[in-house]
This record gives C-alpha cells, structure tokens and sequence, in this order.
C-alpha cells in the first residue's frame, strides 16, 4: 500500500533522484566539526519556528511589546518554553555560526572553489549577528533599550555618514515606537526572508562541490 | 563480517535519526498545540448582579434604554466593552430586563415608540415590548435577564462566557 503510494509519488517528483542528488552523496571522512553547518541550520530553522510562534502573542509597540512577553511567559501555557528556545536559541545559532566559520577558515576550506560559499556564509554570518541585534531589542525592557542605545549610537560614529545611519536605524534620533516597530520588521520579514535566500545559494554550491577534503599527513 | 541478522551502520544511523526527529518533534510541537489553543480553554465566565439605579427612575410603560461597561482583561489587554439593557415596567413592580442583542446576529436593536416595536437596524428583525419576534429573521426571542429588587433599587444577574 505504502510502497505504491511512494511509487506513484517518486514516478512524479523524482524522490529517488533527489536523495540520491542531494543527501547520498559521497563525502570525505570528516569528525564532528564537519556538523557545525548542519547544526546551524536546524537551529535556524527551529528559531524560525519558534519566531512564527511567538508573533501569535507578542505585540511590537512600545505600550504593548513589555506587557505581552510577560503573556507569554507567564499566561500561556507552554509560552515559556517557546521563548525560552528562542531566547537561548539565538546564543546558540551566534556560537555555532561562528565556530562553523572559524572550522572552514581553519580547514582552509574556502579555497577553489570555494570561495563563493566561503563568501555567501561570511554574509550569512554578518545576518546571523543581524538578527541578533534586532531580536535583543524586542523585548523593550531596560537591557533592551540601552542595549539598542549604545549599539546604534556606535553605528553613528562612522566618519560622516555615521549620524544619518544612526537615524536610518532609529528611525528618527530617538529610540522610539518607529526604532520598535522597524526592528521588528527587520527581524521578522527582512533579515529572515535574506537569510533563507543566502542559505539556500550555501546549500546549492556545498552540494554542487561537495565537502572539501581534509588534507592527509602523507599529502 | 556482517551477518544478515546484524543492523548496518546506514540503517542504524537512519533509525537513530527518525527516533530522534521524533522525540523533538514531539517535545516541540506537542506544546506548540497547547499554546496555539490556550486562550481559547481560558474562557473567561462571570456572574455578577448589576445595579441599575432605583425602580422608580423607570417610567411605567415605556421601555427605556440602561447602559453599563465592564471592563475584561483579555491577555495584556484591559477591554471596556458597552452593554445596554432595555428595562420595562409594565406596572408598579412588574419589571422585564431585556438585551438589547439581537438574537439574529448581534446587532442592537432601538425601541420605536410609534410601532411600539423593537427593531433591529441590520434585519429588520422585530420584536414586541416583551421581546417576542413578531417579524424578520432572528431565531427566539429577546434575551431576558434575571432580576431582583434590593431596597428599590433594580439589579440584574449578569452571566458571561
């Protein structure tokens, strides 16, 4: 029964060929390093998960956003246990982007022909720490706000340009409902929707290249 | 050296996974539907008497319109909601406390002293003094709220949820 319903569908989307295509692939003997990309993108995924959830309850203005996250915490059930992945979620995908980052430039595996995953992840990287810039200030408690302070207030020391951008940022020269809602925005829609296109360009060339071989003692 | 009756390492690695898989994604989304549907198993329910100034205030015959708020925490939320109640006295102490909801569709409906009707402003439903429909498409009568008299002054049992 089963086997012909997965025949009927493989006849039609070609299952077989995309594991064999996409997960099959022979690969070099690697260590646990080599999970780092893999785990960085479960993360993600479970942060994107999670976030979907949270935006249910969570309300981006300045007279609500403080006041529903403590909703969520300690109104609905299991809400702590959401924004508790989320929360620890985003120190985590920080940490093991980076440490995946710091795997490949060790391995000296952004070589040819690399270089293209090698660059695409450096920005992967740069939207990972976006997000978690945008992400800190949601919450609108005091670590939020100073927080979000002191971080744009150092965009605006970049020579000349560097006060416009902290108004780009702010959205006006305060921290305000404006800063609230447009990090919001960035942290929901922008910076997510980059990412997943930025992954799946990561994804394609890994498995166009194929993961790269650690060289030997003998080579 | 493998036996046939021996787990291969790519079987094992698969089982492992999917029993894996399982286990977060049972962790995770099993509570996901718990959080999802929460407010809605919190419905809130009260049950109160609402005071609606002394009988004498109401004049004998004519339906006239009270109007109260509650206030409701809904979440981070505090909703004031408007209720009006149309209150009758047919005679000295012969008192009927109606809803101004439609039971069609919640519209509300207004007193029209020419006809002597109520009439709903979405339907055209009506309803007599006593609340009974006498035309358009609602499904039972006006609701009528429990009363009780205290010292001259009227109350009305008000149930929510």
């Amino acid at each position: 029964m089963w086997s012909k319903v997965y025949d009927w569908l493989d006849e039609r989307l070609g299952l077989e060929d995309l594991y064999k295509g996409l997960l099959d692939r022979p690969e070099p003997h690697g260590n646990w390093w080599n999970t780092l990309g893999s785990a960085s993108l479960f993360i993600f995924i479970m942060q994107g998960a999670t976030g979907i959830f949270l935006t249910v309850y969570y309300t981006p203005s300045p007279d609500h956003a403080y006041d529903s996250i403590q909703y969520i915490m300690n109104g609905v059930a299991f809400g702590w246990l959401i924004r508790g992945i989320h929360h620890w979620g985003a120190s985590l995908m920080v940490l093991v982007v980076f440490i995946h980052l710091l795997r490949v430039f060790y391995t000296a595996s952004y070589k040819y022909p690399r270089e293209l995953t090698w660059i695409i992840g450096s920005f992967l990287f740069l939207l990972t720490l976006g997000m978690g810039f945008t992400g800190y200030l949601l919450p609108w408690n005091q670590r939020a706000y100073w927080a979000t302070t002191v971080g744009t207030s150092i965009a605006g020391t970049v020579p000349f340009i560097g006060p416009f951008i902290e108004r780009a940022l702010r959205g006006g020269t305060d921290i305000s409902a404006l800063t609230l809602s447009r990090f919001f925005s960035a942290h929901i829609w922008m910076l997510p929707a980059l990412l997943t296109a930025l992954i799946g360009g990561h994804l394609y060339l890994i498995m166009r290249h194929g993961e790269s071989q650690f060289p030997e003692l003998d080579d | 050296m493998a036996s046939s009756n021996r787990v291969s390492r790519r079987d094992f690695v698969k089982v492992t996974t999917a029993v894996l898989s399982t286990i977060m994604g049972a962790v995770v989304g099993l509570p996901v539907i718990g959080y999802l549907i929460d407010p809605a198993l919190k419905a809130q329910k009260s049950d109160t008497w609402i005071p609606l100034g002394p009988l004498e205030n109401y004049p004998i015959g004519k339906p006239t319109l009270f109007t109260f708020t509650r206030s409701k925490v809904n979440g981070w939320e505090k909703t004031v909601n408007s209720y009006g109640v149309f209150v009758l006295q047919k005679s000295k102490n012969e008192v009927t406390v109606l809803s101004n909801v439609c039971t069609h569709l919640s519209c509300r409906v207004n007193w029209h002293e020419d006809v002597q009707e109520y009439i709903c402003p979405c339907h055209d439903a009506q309803f007599d003094a006593d609340g009974k429909v006498l035309g358009g498409p609602p499904p039972r009568p006006l609701d009528k709220y429990e009363i009780k008299v205290e010292d001259g002054d009227l109350f009305i049992h008000f149930v929510e949820g």
